[in-house]
């Protein structure tokens, strides 16, 4: 009988450790950028704590001047989701159960093709196509919906209101939680959905009773990523909306809040010295928007998180 | 509430393939019938085919007759909802809805088809149910926790309750051990004794013990050659097939001395 080999072979651990530290290695520069950006950003910031009034565009202080950037940031993105997210989680349904395999491909690819188009682009369209003829429909807002603070008016003419700025944020951030519903769904276990049919559940219910509560947490995930890429889309909004700084609900006059992203960077290139640091510091509140709502999305996931037993 | 079911020359097709030719049995009810048969044989595809749950596959679709009671199931006007409500199912592995405490998944059934049901029917409902599958003495204190933190064997059971607690006229079960130990087993072998009184039951299994312990007829299916559809050998008394079969091969399958 020979002896059983129990030598290690080295060659392939020399691979598990230089695959171990290049994985550890990946792991720390992620987390070493991510602290670099904080740092710069703080840094940065904190001369804007004593800025004068001149290098706030007229307000008193920082806080002043950072609200209603914050205000028009939540809600443009939080319109912008609740438009996509409804949206996005009935195409997702359609690709994944409801449209024959032959449909349900191109649809996909078309959506996939939709986080292809650049910013800038969405912002021309936005300007140049969808405000005018948003425009037309504020008008009849405000005639018959004007009792709603929202709909207020005056209506802008030009459609280059929050809304119109809200329902291009909506279109960028489909793809992405269209995508990521439509792979949560399509992974649903069929022995769950088997079994529902077989109680007599139609396709909705079954759709009810299985993959909404086995999709839930992606699905949160899906929302909170769209809402990252509505918090931080800089160029579209910049664009599209006529922004005067005020924090106001009316979601359809030409006077607007301006969200972070955008103020930024039609300020940035012609700040100099506080007014740099001022820009600064409202990017770093951006970052630590941003690093809430996923923070707080990740929590919601993990939360609904299904136990797969056995 | 117990019927029977008359096949007659059904074909079943998965698009262009036809998976299982001119199957035409009478199935008794208030019995057990166990279909038995090499794998891929298509008894699986017939079983479903008997709630109209091979649809659940795109392409698949049937020619011949289904008739339960008079009703034919593949008729121009029947839901195939419909008919799933009437016709219950157990699959191979046990399948408890994830997000479900006990007393919901028993009641899921009962949920779609009445909308309002007053606290203590559901009750009732689920403590009848239970008890008919065997598990109430087992889960009667955890009510309200997960179906899925239960054993195989008593998932397996919860299914079963789910399934009775709608009182279909027929039930179906594919191959509801196959991913059970013998304890288990012989758990719901019994369980299928007992509610024979009640339901018409058809049972698919690739244990031949089991055909021969829990049915009373049994079908033998087998393929004529590999990519042929699967067709019905043999339909008899269970102790007759066991015994005596009608057909060699029938004999040969069940004696090991097949292929």
């Amino acid at each position: 009988m020979t002896a059983v080999q129990l030598e290690r072979p080295t060659t392939s651990r020399r691979g598990d450790a230089v695959f171990k530290a290049l994985a550890t290695a990946a792991a720390v520069l992620i987390l070493v950028a991510l602290a670099g950006v904080a740092v710069f950003l703080t840094l940065e910031g904190m001369p804007a704590l004593q800025a004068e009034p001149g290098a706030l565009g007229g307000k008193d202080n920082i806080v002043l001047y950072v609200w209603p950037l914050v205000f028009g940031t939540l809600l443009a993105a939080f319109l912008a989701i609740l438009m996509a997210a409804p949206l996005s989680i009935g195409l997702a349904l359609v690709i994944s159960h409801y449209a024959p395999r032959r449909l349900a491909k191109p649809i996909g690819y078309l959506i996939d093709l939709l986080a292809a188009v650049p910013s800038v682009v969405y912002g021309l369209w936005g300007i140049e196509f969808l405000g005018p003829r948003l425009g037309t429909s504020y008008g009849w807002l405000e005639d018959n919906l004007g009792f709603l603070p929202f709909f207020e008016g005056p209506a802008s003419g030009s459609g280059r209101t929050i809304l119109t700025a809200s329902v291009v944020l909506a279109v960028m951030a489909l793809p992405i939680i269209t995508a990521i519903c439509r792979e949560i769904f399509s992974q649903t276990p069929t022995l769950h959905q088997e079994a529902a049919l077989a109680l007599g559940a139609t396709r909705w219910e079954m759709i009810r009773m299985t993959v909404f509560p086995y999709g839930r947490s992606g699905m949160i995930s899906a929302v909170m990523l769209g809402l990252g890429r509505a918090l931080g889309e800089t160029m579209a909004v910049a664009m599209v909306l006529s922004a005067t700084g005020v924090v106001t609900f009316n979601l359809i006059s030409s006077v607007n809040p301006s969200t972070i992203a955008a103020n930024i960077a039609l300020g940035f290139p012609e700040a100099s010295g506080i007014k740099v640091n001022v820009l600064i510091f409202s990017g770093l509140v951006l970052f630590l928007i941003t690093f809430v709502v996923n923070f707080l999305g990740r929590l919601i996931a993990a939360r609904g998180q299904i136990k797969e037993g056995r | 509430m117990a019927k029977s079911i008359d096949v007659s020359n059904l074909d079943i097709y998965y698009g262009d393939f036809k998976a299982v030719e001119d199957v035409s049995m009478t199935i008794r009810a208030r019995s057990v019938t166990a279909f038995i048969g090499p794998s891929g044989c298509g008894k699986s595809t017939f079983l479903r085919s008997l709630n109209r749950m091979h649809e659940v596959i795109p392409g698949a679709r049937v020619e011949g007759k289904v008739v339960v009671e008079g009703q034919d199931l593949y008729g121009d006007q029947v839901d195939p909802v419909e008919v799933r409500r009437q016709i219950g199912m157990v699959f191979q592995r046990p399948n408890p809805f994830p997000t479900m405490s006990i007393y919901e998944n028993v009641l899921a059934g009962n949920r779609l088809n009445a909308k309002k049901m007053k606290k203590s029917e559901a009750d009732d409902i689920v403590e009848r149910s239970l008890k008919g599958a065997n598990l109430w003495n087992e889960v009667k204190d955890r009510l309200g926790k997960p179906g899925m933190g239960l054993s195989g064997g008593q998932q397996q059971r919860l299914c079963i309750a789910r399934a009775i607690a709608v009182e279909p006229q027929v039930l179906l079960m594919d191959e509801p051990c196959s991913a059970l130990d013998p304890i288990s087993t012989s758990a719901i072998e019994d369980l299928i004794h007992e509610l024979k009184s009640d339901y018409t039951i058809v049972i698919v299994t690739h244990n031949m013990q089991q055909a021969a312990r829990v049915s009373d007829e049994t079908g033998f299916f087998n393929l004529k050659a590999a990519g042929q559809p699967g067709h019905l050998v043999e339909f008899n008394s269970t102790q007759k097939m066991f015994a005596n079969p009608d057909n060699e091969s029938t004999e040969a399958y069940i004696s090991g001395r097949f292929g």
